[in-house]
């Protein structure tokens, strides 16, 4: 009977109703011609590939609880005295919003486990943007087409930690107002300009009546909105670029292989975002977060010890901690560089990382597309750079818990203190000198294993008596694989008498690039990749040792 | 500079110019190309991929049951009901219990899905081709006779009056933007060189809310105060704590070292600002022995025994001293306003 | 009924009635008069005097003196009290070992609650100090654990942290954290002001206040204390909780991408 039906439906050229739905979008909005270029796009698989989903999803977490929560949270500094359930604050002055922030730990329920969620999610979601800016640098996938959308990442991380901050410091906790009134303090460093951005922001004198309306609109409306469209912007050209792929059999400058969207990336792509929801969620269930009932209300005159930020703040928290008391006083002003330096190192170490793509496009003067990833020991120069970079940064972190150190390892907070100090400046360059050398360690490792094969563990004795290892000759696939990198010559500085005899002048950004070309890829950058001669001369002659 | 002064040869040479298919004796590192696709054993044994699939089922259907869970929690555990959980401690079993079960059932979501796909979809890999993401010579040159011809018929090049005045007007108008953020607060004024301390005010304690006498406060203890008026529910309240809070110490007057510390003091008790001059955290960490003060915040160290100079740490200058003495009820009280701004510096503290 | 009214009448009943009344007073007398039992307390006192001072001879006079007057290596215990000496013997930071770190840390008391006593007699003795206080005053009755935690949040997070997990102090000094400590201790050390903590006297912090504190910290920082989130990660705010979200949370993040992307496993060749 059915069978006949749709026999005869197809007959009169009647669609299946999913077709006919996807004709009347496409009629409109052109999907097919969207679906024919993305539908089957193919994704690469390496696990250091989903950290970036990690972002974007605890991203999207994110909102959908901060949502649930504005429907319960009032961004009000109106005091209100507490009658809610928690006991230890009965009848406690406090303001509105830390008052709407209890009622949702303790009398909405399931308030605390999506507020728990949210934050729990806040500090994955820059961790996650940590390590995924930390992965695209190192394996260099930074390079050209891809500039911008590092740009727009770096923008992202940058604005994750504003958003953070002004999102934690909307309940008006003691820790958190403590925090603002850091900013308060910092905002009066800036010369010239302070006190009046402070009294603009805060409404007049701090803490004033207004600040948590305001970061309240900030942290909702204002930087989420900026993020959604550089998320959106971040992924596109994600699509548009194709991802980039480690190098291995069969894949080439010119080519991605992996799998397509559909299924597999759907579903796995798909099934990643409930992982790590669910994830997070186990977390929030399992572990507390902010507990601001214990911490208690904000009064401009309390405090409690081990006064920190969330962790993305730290670095920043440190710079602070460990900067001396300098003050400048002239002409009836006051230069507080004890606390604007630091604001202004807080900039500057963040533009370095954000600039590096573009100062190394202008060493190698590479205009080439690249989506062959490098492995960080083939790239020593920028390796060690990342490595100094990431040490400045958990130096600063380190200083921002010097009394947590102090205490836990029983040391003296001003021996820790010290420590940090020295430590900023002689840390990243130990560190980069360190790093580089085990790169070029590990380039004369795989030098050696195309030459000479890789150790076997069988020891022989030759006739004459030698005990000698047996190596094996490496696969094709492993051959290619470590010879497949690319090895830039150091720039030289043309030649300085043009064809017509006249000395030209050259420019001092000219010597210095040559400067760094050289410190980058002379034999004291890269170590030299086996040539074809080296390893026929090697393998024809006398066997494998 | 550009790259243009790089030689050719500096650059490495493309890979796949030295792509070759097979491996052969002149190109021994050349690119083997894709290996074989090999077969899984859910792709051969079909009991296997049954297995797989009841696996994906089952994760399903605990997920299903999760949710469930969650809203049988919800509804059945008192939102106010702790228990104890080893090794966890004392929690709030609706949170514990809406958690793992909204956990879980998100998490089965996710594994069932994955776990499908990496057994039964295909894994065939699939290599897909990449195109110059830079135009063509022929698409450039059309964009830019289109522009040009654009450019042109606008006449903007031409007629410099209307550029000049557009660029104007359209450089002008945001600044109404900026004007209207004027209204977000007033002018500093002098409003953070003054306090609500003044000549006569009694020191009123923190804790007891009564007024302070010489003989409450003992050698070594430490005092919080504020001015008399001040009232926790008053509208200006934190504001006005925020620059007058006051942190009272008694020090042995033989232990003063500073002369102006000493003067400003009465039989050994001082008054300092509590709020640190670094960037405004409420410092109080007294060691009554050393006479050192520290901040939680960021570890100013200040010597209460020497004009609260600082010792260590960021803060550029000495915590403000209020001076003090007592009046003919025997109560201690401020002999004026700090003589200096309270809190963290600014421009024109000076 | 009818005897007893028949007897009232009787010539002896006078002097019966007297004489019980006398022998009544009497009894009361030897029951109320605190003549005998003051003498006897006194003599105990005395005697635990004695028996502190010994104690004092062998534990303590190498370092505050023979007297109690002090020295290079300890301060005076003139006027510290019996207060004073129960924290720091009870505790065990009393006595310290000869040569000390940046500061002496709480250890095992070698002595029995009898002896700190003795030795808290003598001490008293010396001069007037805070004495020990009893558990009406920290107990935990008529105590206000909101005003509790204002007061604490003014008075001790500083040093102590929120819930009283401890902190640092300059150049290796630490606030030490509150947990488990006796409620009688932190009563003391209030009011006394042990090592570098500054003394929170009755005319600044009354006894009511110190009662309210106890019972706060009693509700957020003991084994009874609901952590309603979950696991409560050391109680020191936003560092433990970077470093759990770090290694915990993107940890176990990482270990499933790993899943996802890695490879299945292929069936055997065979």
């Amino acid at each position: 009977m059915s069978t006949t039906e749709t026999t005869d439906s197809r007959a009169r050229g009647k669609a299946p109703a999913g077709e006919r739905v996807a004709d009347w979008a496409d009629g409109r909005l052109g999907i097919y011609s969207l679906a024919k270029a993305n539908m089957r796009k193919i994704f690469p698989d390496h696990w250091s590939f989903m950290l970036g989903e990690v972002c974007l999803y605890s991203f999207i977490i994110i909102i959908l609880t901060g949502v649930y929560l504005t429907l319960f949270f009032h961004p009000s500094m109106n005091e209100v005295e507490y009658h809610g359930s928690y006991v230890p604050l009965q009848g406690q002055l406090m303001s509105e919003a830390f008052s709407s922030t209890l009622h949702i730990s303790f009398d909405v329920r399931g308030g605390l486990l999506i507020r728990q969620i949210h934050h729990w999610a806040a500090l994955i979601f820059l961790a996650g943007m940590f390590v995924h800016m930390m992965r695209v640098f190192f394996t260099g996938a930074f390079r050209k087409p891809r500039e911008v959308n590092w740009l727009f990442g770096f923008l992202l991380f940058v604005l994750g930690m504003f958003t953070g901050f002004t999102g934690y410091s909307l309940p008006d906790d003691l820790l958190s107002g403590t925090g603002v009134r850091f900013t308060e303090g910092a905002i009066l460093s800036m010369p010239i300009v302070g006190t009046y951005i402070s009294f603009f922001l805060f409404g007049g004198e701090f803490p004033g009546t207004d600040f948590v309306a305001r970061f309240y609109s900030i942290h909702i409306l204002l930087l989420p909105g900026i993020m959604l469209g550089l998320v959106v912007g971040h992924l596109i050209l994600v699509f548009y670029h194709k991802h980039t792929q480690f190098a291995g059999p069969g894949k080439t400058n010119k080519n991605v292989v992996g799998m397509p969207l559909l299924p597999v990336y759907m579903a796995k792509a798909g099934g990643f975002f409930f992982l790590v929801f669910g994830v997070i969620a186990a977390i929030a269930a399992i572990a507390q977060i902010n507990p601001i009932w214990a911490i208690g209300p904000y009064r401009p005159d309390q405090v409690s010890t081990g006064a920190q930020p969330d962790w993305y703040m730290g670095f920043a928290e440190g710079l602070v901690r460990y900067m001396p008391g300098w003050e400048v006083n002239f002409w009836g002003h006051t230069l507080v560089l004890g606390v604007f330096i630091p604001l202004v190192l807080f900039g500057v170490v963040l533009m370095a990382i954000a600039v590096y793509p573009f100062i190394e496009s202008w060493v190698t003067g590479d205009k080439r597309e690249h989506h062959i990833l490098d492995r960080p020991r083939n790239a020593p120069t920028r390796t060690a750079f990342g490595v100094a970079w990431v040490t400045v940064y958990m130096i600063g972190l380190v200083g921002g818990g010097n009394d947590l150190w102090a205490t836990h390892f029983h040391l003296s907070i001003n021996a820790v203190t010290w420590f940090v100090r020295i430590s900023f400046f002689a840390g990243p360059v130990i560190a980069f000198i360190v790093t580089k050398r085990i790169c070029l360690g590990l380039q004369r490792r795989d030098k050696d294993k195309v030459l000479h094969g890789r150790e076997s563990g069988i020891i022989k004795r030759l006739p004459h008596g030698e005990f000698i290892e047996v190596h094996e000759p490496l696969s094709q696939d492993a051959l290619y694989t470590l010879t497949a990198h690319e090895q830039y010559q150091p720039a030289e500085i043309g030649p300085t008498v043009d064809e017509n005899g006249v000395e030209r002048k050259v420019k001092g950004s000219e010597k210095l690039r040559a400067k760094l070309s050289k410190s980058y890829f002379d034999e004291d950058g890269q170590i030299p990749k086996p040539t074809v001669e080296e390893y026929k001369e090697i393998t024809s002659g006398h066997g494998h040792h | 500079m550009s790259s243009q002064d790089i030689p050719e040869e500096n650059l490495p040479a493309e890979q796949d110019a030295t792509q070759v298919a097979v491996a052969d004796e002149k190109h021994p590192f050349a690119d083997p190309g894709l290996p074989p696709h090999e077969h899984r054993i859910q792709d051969i044994d079909e009991r296997a991929a049954r297995r797989s699939e009841r696996t994906v089922a089952l994760l399903f259907t605990v997920s299903m049951l999760a949710t469930v869970g969650f809203i049988a929690s919800y509804v059945a555990i008192p939102h106010d009901k702790s228990i104890f959980v080893f090794p966890i401690g004392h929690l709030n079993a609706l949170n514990f219990a809406l958690g793992l079960t909204l956990g879980g059932a998100l998490f089965c979501i996710g594994a069932g899905a994955v776990h499908w796909a990496r057994t039964l979809m295909s894994d065939v890999e699939v290599a897909d081709e990449r195109h110059p993401i830079a135009a063509e010579p022929e698409v450039k040159a059309k964009v830019m006779a289109d522009f040009k011809q654009g450019a042109k018929e606008s006449a903007l090049g031409r007629r410099k009056l209307i550029r000049n005045t557009m660029f104007g007007a359209l450089a002008l108008f945001p600044l109404s933007g900026v004007v209207l953020l004027r209204d977000l607060g007033p002018l500093p004024g002098t409003k953070l060189r003054h306090t609500l301390w003044s000549k006569g005010k009694l020191l009123v304690n923190m804790n007891t809310n009564e007024p302070l006498r010489p003989s409450d406060v003992a050698v070594g203890s430490l005092t919080f105060a504020k001015p008399e008026g001040l009232e926790e529910h008053d509208h200006e309240f934190q504001n006005e704590i925020a620059k007058a809070a006051l942190m009272i110490v008694r020090l042995q007057p033989d232990d003063i070292k500073d002369k102006q510390e000493l003067e400003w003091s009465h039989e050994g008790i001082v008054a300092y600002s509590k709020i640190c001059t670094h960037v405004g955290c409420p410092i109080s960490l007294y060691e009554q022995q050393t006479h050192h003060v520290l901040c939680p915040c960021h570890q100013s160290t200040f010597d209460l025994s020497d004009g609260a100079r600082v010792i260590f740490g960021p803060a550029g200058h000495a915590l403000p001293q209020l001076r003090i003495g007592v009046n003919d009820e025997g109560y201690l009280e401020a002999l004026g306003d700090f003589e200096e701004p309270v809190g963290p510096a600014f421009w024109e503290r000076g | 009924m009818k005897k007893l009214s028949a007897r009232r009448r009787h010539p002896l009943a006078a002097v019966v009635v007297l004489l019980l009344a006398l022998a009544c007073t009497g009894g009361l007398y030897a029951v109320f008069a605190p003549a005998d039992k003051a003498q006897a307390e006194e003599t105990a006192q005395s005697l635990a005097i004695e028996e502190g001072k010994k104690l004092y001879a062998v534990g303590c006079a190498s370092c505050h003196g023979t007297g109690g007057q002090g020295t290079s290596d300890g301060p005076s215990l003139v006027g510290v009290g019996a207060a004073a000496v129960d924290f720091q013997v009870s505790t065990g930071r009393m006595p310290a070992a000869t040569s000390q770190g940046a500061q002496v840390p709480a250890k095992k008391n070698i002595y029995s609650q009898a002896e700190i006593d003795q030795l808290a007699a003598y001490i008293a003795s010396l001069g007037a100090g805070p004495s020990v206080p009893t558990e009406e005053q920290y107990g935990p009755e008529g105590a206000d654990i909101a005003k509790g935690g204002e007061l604490f949040r003014n008075n001790c997070a500083q040093c102590h942290n929120f819930t009283g997990k401890g902190g640092a102090l300059t150049k290796g000094k630490y606030a030490p954290s509150l947990e488990g400590v006796d409620p009688k201790h932190i009563y003391e050390a209030m009011q006394t002001g042990p090592q570098n903590m500054p003394s929170f006297p009755d005319t600044t912090l009354s006894e009511q206040n110190k009662k309210d504190i106890i019972a706060y910290l009693h509700a957020v920082n003991s084994d009874e204390t609901v952590n309603p989130g979950g696991l409560e990660l050391g109680g020191l705010g936003p560092v433990s909780e970077g470093l759990f979200a770090w290694i915990f949370g993107l940890g176990a993040l990482i270990a499933v991408a790993v899943w996802v992307a890695a490879r299945t496993a292929k069936a055997k060749k065979s």
